[in-house]
């Protein structure tokens, strides 16, 4: 018997480090895709993101450090519509990693099967700033695309990874569930303010306000990727006055400088929100950045719209 | 298959309700009488006729377009019955990649095409695409992508030795950037100058091939040092050092046909890369006299992330080929090159700062001897706020074809982004010629890009 008992142990000691040698190992481009494969994953997959939560997304550097990374992956998850195009695709060509070039099974573009907004008709040219001609990229910040990223990424687990097929779509219905019941909650606590509106600094937050009913009329960029201009910063300040708007939301990685200026002479306030996971202490994962970003949102509305 | 064929029939079912559907509502939009008698609207007048007409005419093509959708959905699925049907046993023949999206309201519109899962290369574009012209559309989707960056430079100031002229156009460098197969993609760089067209690079990359090495062929610029393997809208001055003037053979530097390939060496600790290259052996201080006179590189490169804001890259390369003194001399060229980064992560728009230096020996045989030269240059710059940036460089090199000739100065630059896609730069350079005269010149500089969104090198 105690035999049995050593013999099982060590089974189960060897079958540990075979079992974390199986691992799908996964790179994301930002911690929003990591954490969503880790739902889906679970200890079948080694995740790891390149962006960090609290970074603009379209300003990362192209480090050799994450060819490293890279060069090991057997997926690589992008957001796609071009937020990683400055840094991410000369990565991946340098990677020496066949498996993860776009169009073989080890890439995917998680865009591919979500709700796209903000898609520019018409001609455009870049004197509509550093517009993405693909759609808003932001596109993560909806929870029912979070769901369908969810679900594409299932699809790709079970094909790179057969065998764990059931245990991803058992995981994918997990969080399908956890992820409804937040979204209920969620929108119980903004319900109060539908319809409210608000400025944003860069066009972060579309999926988010059309998830949540609120209403974006204005950004504190005059148009993306461009710097506010003093007219610019006028002409909002007066707008903001005469359509009582209270709350202007800025992601960690812009400067408070203007917005501030922006709310002091509109009699707004500044809240920085996070678009991404790890953007702030308590966004760890998809789930809780929104708990957070809703919590943190239905607060400030709360005191902005009393009188 | 029992739920295809449900699915189908289902779908068979729906397409049959709405053509009834739509031929009701269009029944019912001809009838001139109103329908409903709670309504007392007078019978319509030849105006509200024809918009009557029109409503009907809207939604004829309503219904065609969705009776078109539908049966390009039925064709498929019929395709895949018959697949799944004839197949047998076997499952069927592996899937196309998975890339390939299903057709989804969201990633393609009716009227939109997707880019096909090989062409969503690097930078290149993705998802739905426009349609241009119908059976033509397919050649724009693979066009590669293009880009322009004009190079406009101007020149005030005393200089004796070397004067540039007040305007001038330097250089219009075109882009164009694809995958090729599923095996390689290619990057072609081509520089309009005063001088004329030249192909500045143009290669074809093998991404995919196996023991973590990475090839390229074609025209290159050769991996000795940093600032040679940059084009002049990369370069953080206007000028480029006079090191790589004195000894990497001018203005255009080092760069030539041949092939190059790099290897990752796998440790725990650095980014490690490894790169042979062989080239036909004319560029910039090179010159062969034969087939054979082939020249070499070698290359390697340690970079280190020290934190997430800070890092570290050290490179040591060594070229050597024969020179223009005969088919017997030889140029051996040494390299070091050093350089920290720093860019906070979260202030990555409005923080950075990057110090260079790099080393040149060059040990030029010729019918004199040997000559032992060398050269450098020390630069910083530094972002001190999301639009303007500051640097400065210190020169200091010996000719490559007399070691007692010396040029050194400083220089000082300012730097401004109104975008990503412009940059205006001016410097301040002071030069000490080895000719005992001294230049004193404002440098100014525009550089505009049209076009593709290009990704960066590191």
């Amino acid at each position: 018997m105690k035999k049995l008992t050593i013999v099982a142990a060590l089974a189960a000691a060897l079958a540990v480090p075979a079992q974390a040698r199986a691992a799908v190992k996964v790179i994301t481009s930002t911690q929003d895709l990591a954490s969503l494969v880790t739902e889906i994953g679970g200890d079948k997959v080694a995740v790891e993101a390149l962006a960090r939560g609290y970074q603009d997304p379209h300003q990362v550097e192209a480090k050799p450090s994450f060819v490293i990374k890279l060069h090991g992956a057997d997926l690589l998850v992008v957001v796609g519509r071009e937020l990683e195009s400055a840094w991410l695709p000369a990565l991946v060509t340098q990677s020496r990693n066949a498996k993860i070039q776009p169009g073989n099974p080890g890439y995917l573009d998680a865009s591919r099967t979500v709700r796209i907004l903000d898609v520019p008709t018409g001609q455009i040219t870049r004197a509509m700033g550093d517009v993405h001609p693909q759609g808003n990229p932001h596109y993560w910040l909806d929870p029912a695309n979070g769901r369908r990223i969810a679900k594409a990424v299932q699809g790709k687990l079970s094909e790179l990874s057969p065998g764990d097929a059931a245990y991803f779509a058992q995981r994918y219905a997990d969080f399908d569930g956890r992820l409804t019941a937040a979204e209920s909650r969620w929108k119980g606590i903004l319900a109060p303010y539908k319809g409210t509106k608000v400025v944003t600094y860069h066009r972060s937050w579309s999926n988010f306000a059309e998830a949540f009913a609120l209403d974006v009329v204005g950004y504190v960029e005059p148009k993306p990727g461009i710097p506010p201009s003093p007219a610019h910063q006028l002409a909002l300040t007066e707008e903001m006055k005469r359509q009582g708007i209270r709350i202007i939301l800025v992601e960690p990685y812009f400067d408070l400088k203007t917005p501030n200026a922006i709310a002091r002479n509109s009699g707004a306030r500044v809240l920085v929100l996070p678009p991404s996971v790890g953007g702030v202490k308590g966004t760890e994962d998809y789930i809780r950045l929104f708990d957070y970003s809703v919590n943190l949102l239905a607060a400030a509305l709360k005191t902005a719209t009393v009188p | 298959m029992y739920n295809s064929l449900t699915f189908a029939r289902h779908v068979r079912g729906a397409c049959a309700g709405m053509l009834m559907l739509a031929a009701a509502g269009a029944v019912a939009a001809q009838t001139p009488q109103n329908p409903h008698p709670s309504q007392s609207t007078p019978p319509p007048q030849p105006d509200s006729q024809q918009q009557l007409r029109d409503e009907v005419d809207r939604l004829r093509k309503e219904f065609e377009s969705v009776r078109d959708a539908y049966g390009l959905r039925l064709a498929a699925l019929e395709a895949k019955l018959t697949q799944i049907g004839g197949a047998g046993v076997p499952p069927p023949v592996e899937q196309p990649p998975a890339a390939v999206p299903p057709p989804t309201a969201a990633a393609a519109p009716p009227g939109q095409v997707e880019v096909p899962a090989g062409a969503a290369g690097a930078g290149g574009p993705q998802g739905a695409l426009p349609v241009y012209g119908g059976p033509t559309a397919t050649s724009k989707i693979f066009n590669p992508d293009i880009a322009v960056i004009g190079n406009f430079l101007g020149a005030v100031g005393r200089n004796a030795v070397n004067p540039a002229p007040v305007f001038e156009m330097s250089e219009a460098e075109a882009s164009f950037q694809a995958v090729v197969d599923p095996y390689a993609r290619a990057d072609f760089f081509l520089a309009f100058s005063p001088e004329g067209v030249e192909i500045e690079e143009g290669f074809i990359t093998f991404p995919t091939l196996p023991w973590g090495l990475l090839a390229k062929v074609g025209k290159l610029k050769q991996q000795v040092g940093k600032v040679n393997t940059l084009h002049a809208h990369r370069l953080p001055w206007v000028d480029r050092p006079l090191a790589s003037i004195n000894l990497l053979g001018g203005e255009e530097g080092l760069a030539d046909s041949g092939v190059s390939v790099s290897k990752l060496i796998a440790n725990p600790w650095i980014f490690l890369e490894a790169t042979g290259e062989v080239y036909q052996g004319n560029s910039g201080v090179f010159q062969s006299h034969q087939r054979s006179d082939v020249s070499w590189v070698s290359r390697l490169r340690g970079y280190r992330d020290m934190s997430e804001s800070t890092n570290v890259d050290i490179g040591a390369s060594f070229a050597r080929g024969h020179n223009d003194a005969g088919p017997d001399f030889h140029t051996n060229l040494f390299a070091v090159d050093a350089t920290f980064r720093y860019r906070p992560l979260q202030r990555a728009m409005y923080r950075r700062f990057l110090g260079r230096t790099e080393l040149f020996w060059s040990r030029r045989d010729q019918e004199e001897g040997r000559v032992p030269a060398f050269g450098m240059y020390v630069s910083g710059e530094y972002q001190f706020s999301r639009r303007w940036f500051a640097g400065a460089r210190y020169d200091w090199s010996e000719r490559a074809y007399d070691a007692s000739l010396k040029d050194k100065g400083p220089s000082l630059l300012l730097t401004l982004w109104p975008s990503e896609f412009s940059q205006v730069r001016g410097q301040y350079r002071r030069i000490n010629f080895a000719e005992g005269v001294t230049s004193n010149e404002v440098l100014f500089q525009l550089l505009f890009s049209i076009g593709a969104h290009g990704a960066h090198i590191f």
